[in-house]
């Protein structure tokens, strides 16, 4: 390669290769904030700020969700394997809340330790099948429950 | 011998009497493979047992993103050719993809808000995932916007091939950013590694419509360079000539 090209590839390699490192440490120094919701496991250990509106992510514990039959107050707990953290929320549900999926909450940690949720999202997971394919694994599988019965199963963390 | 293509591709003239036929070809074949790919996702594809029909947005969304962001490398790229090659035609393919990046970055945004309000419940949400995309189509902005800032169309190729590999960074990162962080947005639903969560009936049409999208992108991309070419070279002969021709 003649050289005059060869010191131009360097230098393309240099302008990549810093702003990768530039970057990558930007991103390593910001870390915690770059998540989008604090787990409950760090709600429940006090790691998260109290009376600060903060989101939590996690599983629908399955039949934790409990309806007020007068008002659009709902209460359910949320998790991620390790801790529960009790929500109370009022207000509309997004269509695709459901028990053993993941959800985002708004809201703010009081002293009891309940997570007060302003807004409520679902977070979908990535699996798509048609219908008669989930029949055919719950017909196979009775506690498949087109995988709504446990939290197990959900990678809520990704 | 086996680098004579590269060298002749720095002549822009070889390029556009090369690429003449392909065309209406291109044209053809990546216009038909979107149509037959819109009517499988759309009509004959199952629906989803959670989403419904909500879920097809899903054939356009995933790829206009992959191809918007392989469209970043293919214009990342040719600026690293223009710079160390200084070769006209590569800085002139980088131009071309800008807008295009730009229109499918814009695409997979709005699609994304469009699905993400009847199943996430809101438009919009800053995580990492949705703001690294929206990163990714101010860069396309960027680029585009640097190549009219410069009355020297040599100086804007080369601010905006550094621009363009300074913002590599970024696909990696909009890539990764589901398995990093905590996001609203689910990983990748198509792995390369595993087994991928979508069932084959749906991932099919899938796949077909992301391999139409990189035809459509070609496509597009060869009609720009050659628009390009003939902006950049309607001083010499060989264009004039071929104007000439046609008026």
């Amino acid at each position: 390669m003649h050289p005059v090209r060869k010191q131009r590839l360097y230098l393309v390699l240099f302008i990549v290769l810093a702003s990768s490192v530039g970057v990558g440490l930007v991103l390593y120094a910001l870390q915690e904030n770059m998540n989008l919701f604090y787990p409950p496991t760090k709600i429940v250990n006090g790691e998260a700020p109290l009376d600060k509106t903060i989101r939590a992510g996690g599983c629908v514990v399955p039949g934790s969700v409990v309806r007020d039959d007068k008002s659009l107050k709902v209460a359910f707990s949320v998790t991620d394997g390790a801790s529960v953290l009790p929500v109370h929320y009022e207000g509309l549900l997004p269509d695709l809340f459901s028990e053993g999926e993941a959800a985002v909450l708004t809201g703010q940690v009081d002293h009891q330790g309940i997570f007060n949720a302003t807004e409520v999202l679902a977070k979908h997971d990535e699996t798509y099948m048609p219908p008669e394919v989930a029949d055919a694994m719950q017909q196979k599988s009775p506690d498949y429950k087109e995988h709504t019965a446990t939290c197990g199963e959900i990678k809520y963390d990704s | 011998m086996a680098w004579q293509w590269f060298h002749r591709l720095g002549s822009p003239r070889w390029f556009f009497d090369k690429t003449s036929p392909w065309v209406f070809w291109l044209g053809l074949v990546s216009l038909s493979m979107l149509l037959f790919g819109a009517v499988w996702g759309l009509m004959i594809a199952p629906s989803d047992f959670k989403q419904g029909n909500s879920y097809r947005i899903i054939f356009i969304h995933v790829p206009g993103a992959i191809v918007s962001m392989a469209g970043y490398y293919v214009m990342a790229i040719c600026g690293a050719i223009g710079l160390i090659w200084r070769m006209k035609l590569s800085f002139m393919v980088m131009k071309s993809v800008a807008p295009i990046g730009a229109v499918l970055t814009f695409v997979g945004l709005v699609t994304g808000a469009i699905w993400g309000k009847p199943t996430w419940g809101t438009w919009w949400e800053w995580d990492a995932r949705i703001t690294s995309m929206l990163v990714l189509f101010f860069l396309y902005l960027g680029i585009i916007a640097l190549q009219e800032a410069y009355r020297q169309q040599d100086a804007a190729d080369k601010t905006c091939a550094i621009l363009a590999l300074v913002g590599m960074v970024n696909i990696p990162i909009i890539y990764k950013s589901v398995d990093w962080w905590y996001t609203l947005h689910q990983p990748a639903t198509l792995k390369l590694t595993e087994a991928s969560s979508i069932s084959p009936s749906m991932a099919y049409p899938l796949i077909f419509m992301i391999v139409a999208f990189y035809f459509v992108f070609a496509w597009v991309v060869l009609l720009f360079t050659r628009l390009e070419v003939l902006k950049r070279e309607k001083k010499t002969r060989w264009v004039q000539e071929l104007v000439a021709a046609r008026v």
